[in-house]
């Protein structure tokens, strides 16, 4: 220990005497790091995004979209296009799948929506009440529809937040009316803003009655005068049951649609809990490869350290000479050496961290991408680093303690 | 026959390179005993082997063959960091080239030093600088000081240890004759005053003849020896 002030003065000595060299070899690291913390806080950002907007429905929630029905001539209409499914078959879900919280069947049009001098083309979205439980909405003012709102096919609306400022621009939108091609709405309900979602979104939406959009025209029928629903929105009791549910209900609609082979069934079911865990899954191993893409230009800095390390052992053999001739251990001058390449890669480190966080930032703030910077990729980033200068420090440290004192002195 | 009394017991003392194909010997079996206390000059022309010698004496470099004795102690089968241990503690070494490192202060060339010997104790460090002269200009780097003044940083870097053992290879040997003379009476008044054994390598006869006992070396042998 007492050596050691003798020993970081030959370490700050190198430094400090090429400063721009040092600067330069630092360069590498810092790139390197900084990469890493970007790269991984880009690929964790974007996980984090699509899996917490999975997750605003909850993982037991699951989606029914209208599947491709095979017409005779064996093409294939588009996926969600075809009209298959029905109020009815949502009706007979609730009522015969066991294991279940909630069942929301939707459908929606497209009006001109007029409010005052106010009139923008919008979505009406006919529900019923559990629409509310299944995909979470969150109201700001008002209620959601309510079981008597359904029965008795009120003519409310509730609305999403951005149609609420394009009809009712600085006025409180509750208890105003809304006028819907023939029908009028009243507003008794406005939702908070949901963002981009994997359900879509619903804030420039107007939400009605299923029972209502009937009325306004924006609901068709079977040929057996059945109700066909855009989608049927499921919530299981809990993520566990959601596979038995999604076993039952494909059962269930297999056989009140006369399919007997499940290849050829015309609806999908989409759990938000299968989407999560393929979500977190390819986007893992995009983070761990955007993460070792940044790991090589770490190891390429790390090789600049050892070429520099090298350098500055040769140019330094007079001093390593003198040092050994004053009494200094081959340990003493290995420390030294290791500690410089140690402390030039951690200084590099450090600044990379600043940078990369920097960076990340400016992502966020920019709204480029979404990142994430965790702590543990921070203290993993400068621990290689310091672990890159200890590595590819060992060498030209080793080197330099093995010098023989007398040519070392002799050197020029 | 190791005494008590010798600082540096030399034996059968043999030194040889590989140059390519040859075997070149530098040191061919040398004798010698120098005891506790003595101030001893050794001369010889060129390529003499007396800087070989000290080096071997200053625990920097190992004979090839034959035994050397520092005190009653055989260095010549230590391990390079019981070597480097003397070096630091026993030895005193003040090269013809200073070897002083250029980028620190005189200050911090004495405490390099201590570095290696037992602490640094910034308080000696400027005393020894005192003691050779140079107490005002500790903070001077070395390009800032004459050569005679780079050199006492030198003897302040060894006396700052307290080594029972002075070697210097022609400290003069890059002064003028005033400033080699400086250095030459600093050194003596340490063999003087504190009783350090000093063995000094020289060209100069007249700084030859100042010391108590002459050695001649010629061809990796000793030649002669005067006592003054």
């Amino acid at each position: 220990m007492r050596k050691l002030r003798g020993i970081l003065e030959g370490v700050w000595g190198g430094v400090i005497t090429h400063k721009l060299r040092s600067f330069l070899t630092m360069l590498g690291i810092v790139i390197g790091v900084g990469a890493v913390i970007i790269l991984m806080g880009v690929g964790k950002g974007t996980t984090e995004s699509v899996v917490s907007s999975l997750s605003n429905l909850g993982a037991n929630t699951l989606f029914i979209s209208p599947g491709f029905t095979q017409s005779t001539g064996g093409v294939r209409a588009a996926f969600g296009s075809a009209s298959t499914l029905t109020l009815e078959d949502a009706e007979a879900i609730s009522t015969d799948v066991s294991n279940l919280e909630a069942v929301a069947p939707s459908s929606s049009t497209t009006v001109q929506a007029i409010a005052g001098d106010e009139n923008v083309r919008a979505t009406v979205l006919g529900v019923t009440p559990s629409y509310q439980q299944v995909y979470n909405v969150q109201m700001s003012e008002g209620n959601f529809i309510s079981a008597d709102d359904y029965s008795s096919d009120a003519q409310i609306a509730v609305i999403g937040s951005t149609i609420a400022t394009d009809l009712f621009p600085g006025t409180d939108p509750f208890g105003q009316q809304i006028r819907a091609g023939n029908y009028i709405l009243t507003v008794t309900g406005v939702m908070q803003t949901s963002g981009q979602s994997i359900a879509g979104s619903t804030d420039s939406d107007i939400i009605t009655p299923l029972s209502t959009l009937q009325l306004l025209g924006g609901q068709q029928l079977t040929a057996d005068g059945d109700h066909v629903v855009r989608s049927i929105g499921v919530e299981a009791t809990s993520v566990k049951d959601t596979t038995q549910v999604t076993n039952d209900i494909t059962t269930l609609l297999l056989q009140r649609h006369n399919i007997s082979n499940p290849a050829s069934a015309d609806f999908t079911i989409t759990s938000v809990e299968a989407l999560i865990s393929s979500v977190s899954s390819v986007s893992g191993e995009l983070t761990l490869l955007l993460g070792a893409i940044a790991a090589i230009s770490l190891l390429v800095g790390g090789i600049g350290v050892m070429n520099i390390m090298l350098v500055s052992v040769l140019e330094r053999t007079r001093e390593i000479g003198i040092r050994k001739a004053l009494g200094a251990q081959e340990s003493d001058i290995w420390l030294q050496f290791l500690i410089e390449s140690a402390f030039l890669t951690f200084s590099g480190g450090i600044i990379g961290v600043g940078i990369g966080l920097g960076g990340a930032y400016m992502f966020n703030r920019l709204k480029i991408f979404t990142t994430i910077v965790t702590p543990s990729v921070v203290i993993l980033a400068v621990s290689v680093s310091i672990g890159i200068g200890l590595f590819f420090g060992f060498y030209p440290a080793w080197n330099a303690s093995r010098l023989d004192p007398i040519k070392a002195l002799r050197s020029e | 026959m190791i005494s008590q009394d010798n600082m540096i017991t030399l034996e059968g003392l043999i030194k040889s390179y590989k140059m390519g194909k040859e075997n070149l010997v530098v040191l061919k079996g040398l004798n010698l005993q120098v005891k506790k206390g003595e101030l001893v000059a050794i001369m010889g022309a060129s390529g003499s082997g007396k800087t070989t010698l000290l080096n071997i004496v200053g625990c920097l470099d190992r004979p090839t063959a034959g035994k050397y004795y520092f005190e009653d102690k055989e260095v010549s089968r230590l391990k390079s960091s019981d070597l480097a241990r003397m070096r630091g503690q026993k030895i005193g070494f003040i090269f013809q080239t200073f070897n002083l490192l250029s980028r620190i202060t005189a200050l911090g060339n004495v405490e390099l030093g201590m570095t290696y010997a037992g602490g640094v104790d910034r308080q000696r460090a400027i005393e020894a600088l005192g003691k050779v002269g140079l107490g005002k200009r500790t903070h001077h780097l070395p390009l800032e000081l004459s050569g005679g003044e780079q050199q006492r940083v030198a003897i302040a870097r060894a006396i700052v240890k307290d080594p029972i053992l002075f070697l210097a290879d022609e400290p003069t040997g890059q002064l003028d004759s005033k400033s080699g003379e400086e250095v030459i009476s600093i050194l003596l008044s340490l063999n003087a005053e504190q009783g350090t054994t000093l063995v000094m390598v020289t060209h100069d006869a007249s700084i030859a003849h100042r010391c108590k006992r002459i050695i001649h070396i010629k061809d990796g042998e000793i030649t002669g020896e005067e006592n003054v």
